[in-house]
């Protein structure tokens, strides 16, 4: 039971204040200098950006988002994440995208070929090998593909046609070992976010998505005599009504600060 | 009843509506209208037959219908006593109660099945007792599928039966008790007769409702063919690989959708008044 303290009632609102006027200051910090790059490189980049990326890219096409956008403070770009098959099948029902990037080539190739929206070849721009995600701290003590047989083991995967999904099958294939799993997610993020949460015990993800999770779960190596090494292809897709700003973004992900942010996020080179 | 019904459907008719508010239906009408005409549209009826009953097809409609079945029977074993409570036993707190109990009803599925994660999942409140004692894993399993239509679809047999107790004349019941008769049985051949329309009313409500499910069981169950990939969830993968399957199933579960709703009489839905006096 504390009575009002006027002298504390004081001090909290000049707290208060202080961190109101930081704030200010933060933003016009923030706001200045863009502002005045933009004037001087004269930018001829505006109006708006779809970039559909698979979801496995959140994290560095979030921070690429941000630098794009101070390279280029005119254009306002939105990037929207999901299974690659998903976007594929989007973009090729007339959704309204200017860039795709997708985790593996078949999707790009889909577009390609079935539907001629691409303006030119895709770029490969990244790469991603697999791992295995297991529950943190390893519970069920799983050291190797063979131990994601043992009965009693929860181990989920995606469907076929989501990139993780034929990766991983190609995975056991190649390592000779028979899995079956508890459900098949409707993309990656499914298979994070249940082992995450402890309710499967493992999965194969990409290497990316477990250092995504910031040590909610951890990662088994998988050998690279059986390790499957994704390919992510980029292009600019014929039908978009920015065609500039499109290829401007993915000159930006090929480039030297695109190539830096990815490489932060565990992506290997091309 | 047959005379009470043709009055007031004269009545209906003198009553029309302006010619502005008529114009502004019909826009909600073809509102309403038009994605469905738009799908059908859309279905290689050619191929219709092959596509509906292709192996993945018919497992996840045969899927479908068990756990539906399944959570309509569990939603009314427990629906009904509950409804009676709610409409019938004033004790304290009973408006927080039934808010809670048809909290999962205005919930987005998808937190509900968050929810019953926290609760039935391997790391939730009973997850571990439910295993160890009944050696019961609820995720990834058609129980669990069960379980998260039941979640989602109680309410609407809830709604409904509540209703119809609240504006069921109790004289009846009442007398049946002067005469000699149990609680029990005056509910079971007096008040449960009474209800019956809206009993059966919530039942197919809540089937469809958790035929629909899946939000709730995608998150909870995950997905797998033959164990628990119902139709919806078939449908939303489906749409990526094979779109003309997707677009089959969904005719499907529309048409199972709309003749729920057209088998539903009008009295059914609103007057629990009415309900009552009917046999």
């Amino acid at each position: 039971m504390t009575s009002e303290d006027p002298t504390k009632r004081q001090r909290a609102r000049r707290i208060l204040s202080i961190s109101l006027l930081a704030t200010v200051m933060v933003v016009a910090v923030a706001c200045g200098p863009s502002d005045s790059s933009s004037s001087a490189s004269g930018d001829s980049l505006s109006g708006s950006l779809v970039v559909s990326a698979a979801a496995s890219l959140q994290g560095a096409f979030t921070e690429i988002e941000v630098a794009f956008e101070k390279a280029h403070p005119r254009l306002n770009v939105t990037v929207n994440f999901g299974a690659s098959s998903t976007l594929a099948q989007q973009i090729i029902s007339a959704a309204p995208v200017d860039v795709f990037a997708s985790a593996d080539e078949a999707n790009m190739t889909e577009i390609f070929l079935n539907e001629k929206l691409l303006t030119g070849t895709p770029t490969i721009f990244a790469t991603n090998s697999l791992e295995i995600i297991v529950r943190k701290g390893n519970p069920a003590k799983i050291s190797s593909l063979a131990d994601l047989s043992k009965s009693g083991l929860v181990y989920i995967t995606c469907a076929p046609e989501v990139p993780i999904g034929k990766y991983g099958a190609h995975v056991f294939q190649k390592a000779g070992v028979k899995v079956s799993p508890a459900s098949l997610e409707p993309d990656v993020k499914g298979i994070v976010a249940k082992v995450t949460a402890g309710e499967a015990d493992a999965g194969i993800v990409y290497a990316t998505d477990i250092s995504a999770t910031n040590g909610a779960a951890d990662g088994v190596v998988i050998p690279a005599d059986v390790n499957v090494i994704a390919r992510y292809p980029i292009a600019a897709l014929s039908t978009s009504t920015n065609s500039t700003a499109a290829q401007a973004w993915v000159a930006f992900v090929a480039g030297t600060e695109g190539q830096t942010i990815l490489k932060n996020y565990g992506f290997g080179a091309p | 009843m047959s005379e009470h019904r043709g009055t007031r459907a004269r009545s209906v008719g003198l009553r029309r509506p302006p010619l502005a508010i008529i114009a502004i239906a019909a826009v909600a009408i073809a509102f309403f209208a038009l994605p469905f005409i738009g799908l059908l549209w859309r279905v290689p009826w050619s191929d219709a037959w092959s596509l509906l009953t292709t192996t993945s097809s018919l497992t996840a409609l045969r899927l479908s219908i068990e756990t539906s079945l399944w959570a309509t029977a569990l939603s009314t074993i427990f629906g009904v006593p509950l409804a009676w409570v709610l409409a019938r036993y004033g004790f304290p707190g009973r408006r927080v109660v039934r808010a809670l109990c048809l909290l999962s009803l205005v919930l987005p599925p998808v937190v509900g099945g968050v929810a019953l994660f926290a609760a039935y999942g391997r790391r939730g409140l009973l997850g571990d007792s439910l295993f160890e004692w009944f050696g019961l894993r609820l995720p990834f399993s058609a129980a669990g599928v069960v379980l998260a239509q039941t979640f989602i679809a109680m309410p609407f047999l809830v709604l409904t039966v509540e209703a119809a107790l609240r504006g069921l004349d109790q004289r009846p019941e009442d007398a049946a008790r002067t005469l000699g008769a149990s609680r029990w049985y005056a509910f079971r051949r007096v008040t449960l007769p009474a209800i019956r329309p809206a009993l059966i009313a919530g039942a197919v409500l809540a089937w469809a409702r958790a035929l629909g499910e899946f939000g709730a069981t995608i998150t909870f169950a995950g997905n797998f063919p033959g164990r628990t990939q119902t139709m919806p969830l078939s449908v939303y993968l489906a749409l990526e690989s094979n779109p003309g399957q997707a677009l089959v199933l969904s005719v499907v579960m529309i048409a199972i959708s709309f003749g729920v709703l057209l088998s539903l009489r009008d009295q059914w839905l609103g007057g629990s008044t009415e309900a009552g006096s009917s046999r």
